[in-house]
């Protein structure tokens, strides 16, 4: 009975589904993609040489490598059919009340700031290509963390910022690392000093509004010896009938003993394409964990990876990736073991239903000389109907011989054992149904903070159209 | 007018006749108790009453308080009061115990609770868990269970009491108890029949399907014992029945193993 009713549920993205004029934008850059759009970008941020020079450098690579002809399908890209810069607000601004009415109120109706008046320690939010707000508990501003989009850490921490920026990632890693090199705009920038633990989230929210935008934020996190952070940053998009492009590359340096906690909540509308490069380096002792979310996209091509250099260091990669009509989430995790001793997990949950497709694609590496390496991968697939598919590509490369590895995947349905178990307690079948998925999302789920755990259980909770008739 | 009737119930699965005209009647407040060897259509009949979509009810009807409820859902069904006590209850991963049973007594609530006036309101979590934990103790179960996710990981002898904790918990009209004893040591026999015997006090009926006199023995009423073979009821009779059944063996009615 299951795959009768699987066909009619759907996500609720009415929440997300609503857009303003563009007509308030200061600046909106002519579509396409050119030397010239990346110098006017640089030149609009007034930035310093080494970072215009980055940009150009890194548009030459673009240019010099193909469209990757594995994963989801880039055909229907057209970088000269893109918005590469817009800018909806003048300035950025420390209090909600200076933000551009239409702006501010898209991001009431998305919680961001309550969810800030409530249980976090800071909040960026970007509006297409800049970042509109910008605010940092005030006490964690006094013990010397840093808290900022990327453009403006540029300019204030220089040094810093040149430092690490581009390190972890090379403009020479993707294509799409290469892309954003060139263009990128916006992001956070983080920086805790050492043996400072940031008590509660600090929060980015990515908004697209605009049709056929591209957004390319930055971010770069250095969490310094014995530090400890939670980074959180959630994505949506008005639905268009055009395709939008996100691509992200997010950086991240946890040094000695330090711990950097990741949580991404990507919802963007069916119409994006997510293609992010997101990698740690992790240090001795440190510990870096990815909870990595993905709901939205058109194709999301998404694999965060942890290196770790040195001994002790231990990675943690969670994600989830639910994949409906249209949709090929293409998600997984790299796990790189260079140092003794190192640990790393990685659980994988997905679902696909409705010719939704999921693949997960990851890579375990342990180096030469990597001894007492322990790695313990598992990922689960749940397919809610036969038209659907799922497929699991693990590499694999062990370099020595005492490492400790497992590796378990799963395909299932959903029984119905199950949902008539669920049902004789009085639960209707869409209920139960959404109730077996979020059970199998819960490794996920409870990783989350509360109040994001049930916005996610909200979405995943189903609709039964025809249940009426 | 009894609460449940069963009027000539034929049941097929897979085109294949497995109910061949059942007739039953169970009011509230009544226990009755389902024997028979393996194979005779017991646990389908469970199953059927609480319309589990492998079977399909080819002719015959069943009635809670007079009305067919033979196109109802399962849902509708245990929002009519039926509740199933399953033999192999499935696990569900991730789902949380505590979670699940309050809702579903919730979701229950809306429709029994009018008819039961005594029925309690959880307005809180703490309340509700309160009342998870005199249940499970009342069963011999571990108040841990509240933090555990659901069927997940329960020992055999964990799963039938913790079926009939649900039981208890839910207060149904009439529930159906599919082989609650099966594979229990004695003193799991004991509290299972004890929170049988509880569930009686509210004034629920009860059918307990099983193969043994042993867990008969701990109730506080028995009304009648069925005897069915060959997907119908043969023969029908007072609590001396299971014990005849137990001391002559299922030869004595001219049965042996229906499924050979």
């Amino acid at each position: 009975m299951n795959t009768m009713t699987a066909k009619e549920l759907d996500m609720d993205y009415s929440k997300y589904d609503f857009k303003d004029s563009t007509e308030i934008y200061v600046y909106l850059s002519k579509k396409g993609l050119s030397r010239g759009t990346v110098e006017e970008i640089s030149k609009m941020k007034g930035e310093p040489d080494w970072m215009r020079d980055f940009r150009l450098r890194s548009f030459d690579v673009f240019n010099s490598k193909p469209m990757p002809n594995w994963g989801g399908d880039l055909s229907h890209i057209d970088f000269q059919n893109i918005y590469y810069y817009a800018k909806a607000a003048e300035k950025q601004s420390k209090s909600w009340d200076d933000v551009p009415e239409s702006v501010r109120n898209t991001f009431e109706k998305l919680g961001i700031p309550e969810a800030e008046r409530k249980f976090l320690a800071g909040v960026g939010a970007q509006y297409e290509s800049e970042v509109v707000y910008h605010n940092l508990r005030e006490d964690l501003e006094k013990q010397g963390v840093i808290f900022l989009d990327t453009d403006t850490a540029v300019k204030k921490f220089p040094d810093l910022v040149k430092k690490h920026f581009g390190k972890v990632i090379p403009p020479e890693d993707n294509k799409f690392a290469a892309l954003n090199s060139a263009v990128w705009s916006g992001g956070s920038f983080i920086y805790v000093p050492p043996n400072v633990k940031v008590d509660l989230p600090l929060q980015a929210y990515f908004r697209i509004n605009a049709q056929n935008i591209g957004q390319f934020e930055r971010t770069l996190i250095i969490a310094d010896e014995g530090a400890d952070v939670h980074y959180i940053e959630g994505c949506t998009a008005p639905v268009y009938s055009t395709e939008s492009l996100h691509s992200a590359v997010v950086e991240l340096v946890a040094k000695r003993g330090a711990k950097i906690r990741y949580t991404t909540i990507q919802n963007w509308s069916k119409d994006v394409y997510n293609l992010v490069t997101k990698r740690a380096y992790a240090y001795e002792n440190a510990s870096v964990e990815w909870i990595d979310g993905n709901l939205g996209s058109k194709l999301t091509m998404k694999y965060p990876g942890v290196y770790m250099l040195g001994k002790n260091a231990h990675a943690e990669i969670v994600s989830v990736a639910f994949a409906g009509d249209s949709q090929h989430q293409d998600a997984g995790a790299k796990v790189v073991h260079l140092a003794p001793n190192t640990t790393s997990r990685v659980t994988s949950k997905s679902v696909s239903k409705d010719s939704g497709r999921t693949t997960y694609r990851g890579l375990l590496h342990v180096a030469k000389g990597a001894y007492g390496v322990k790695s313990n991968v598992r990922c689960d697939a749940l397919l809610l109907d036969e038209f659907s598919r799922t497929d699991t590509y693990p590499y694999v490369e062990v370099n020595e011989e005492d490492a400790t590895i497992t590796h378990e995947a799963t395909v299932g349905k959903i029984g119905d054992e199950q949902i008539f178990y669920l049902m004789s307690r009085g639960y209707s079948e869409s209920d139960a149904l959404s109730m077996i998925i979020g059970g199998f999302m819960e490794p996920f789920t409870k990783e989350l903070p509360m109040e994001y755990a049930v916005e996610l259980n909200r979405l995943v909770k189903m609709e039964m159209e025809g249940s009426v008739g | 007018m009894s609460f449940l009737t069963i009027k000539d119930l034929n049941v097929n699965i897979d085109d294949k006749k497995i109910l061949n005209g059942v007739n039953l009647e169970v009011n509230k407040g009544e226990v009755h108790a389902i024997m028979g060897l393996n194979g005779s259509g017991k646990s389908t009949l469970a199953n059927v009453l609480l319309g589990h979509p492998r079977y399909s009810v080819t002719s015959g009807d069943i009635l809670v308080n007079d009305e067919s409820i033979v196109d109802l859902k399962t849902d509708e069904r245990a929002k009519k009061g039926l509740f199933l006590g399953f033999q192999y209850p499935t696990e569900v991963s991730g789902v949380g115990y505590s979670h699940f049973l309050r809702n579903a007594y919730n979701l229950l609530s809306k429709s029994l609770g009018e008819e039961q006036k005594d029925r309690e309101v959880f307005i809180t979590v703490k309340e509700f868990h309160e009342y998870l934990k005199r249940n499970l103790d009342n069963v011999g179960l571990d108040p841990s269970f509240l933090s555990r996710y659901l069927n997940e990981g329960f020992s055999g002898g964990e799963k039938k009491r913790s079926e009939v904790m649900q039981m208890l918990v839910l207060r149904p009209n009439l529930a159906i108890l599919d082989e609650p004893d099966s594979g229990l040591d004695i003193d799991a026999v004991k509290a299972v029949a004890e929170a049988i015997n509880k569930l009686i006090e509210t004034g629920a009926g009860v059918i307990v399907i099983t193969h043994y006199a042993r867990i008969l023995r701990y109730l506080n009423k028995l009304d009648k014992v069925h005897v069915m073979s060959k997907g119908k009821i043969i023969k029908t009779a007072g609590k001396e029945l299971s014990e005849e059944l137990e001391s002559k063996g299922y030869a004595w009615l001219g049965l042996s193993d229906d499924t050979k």
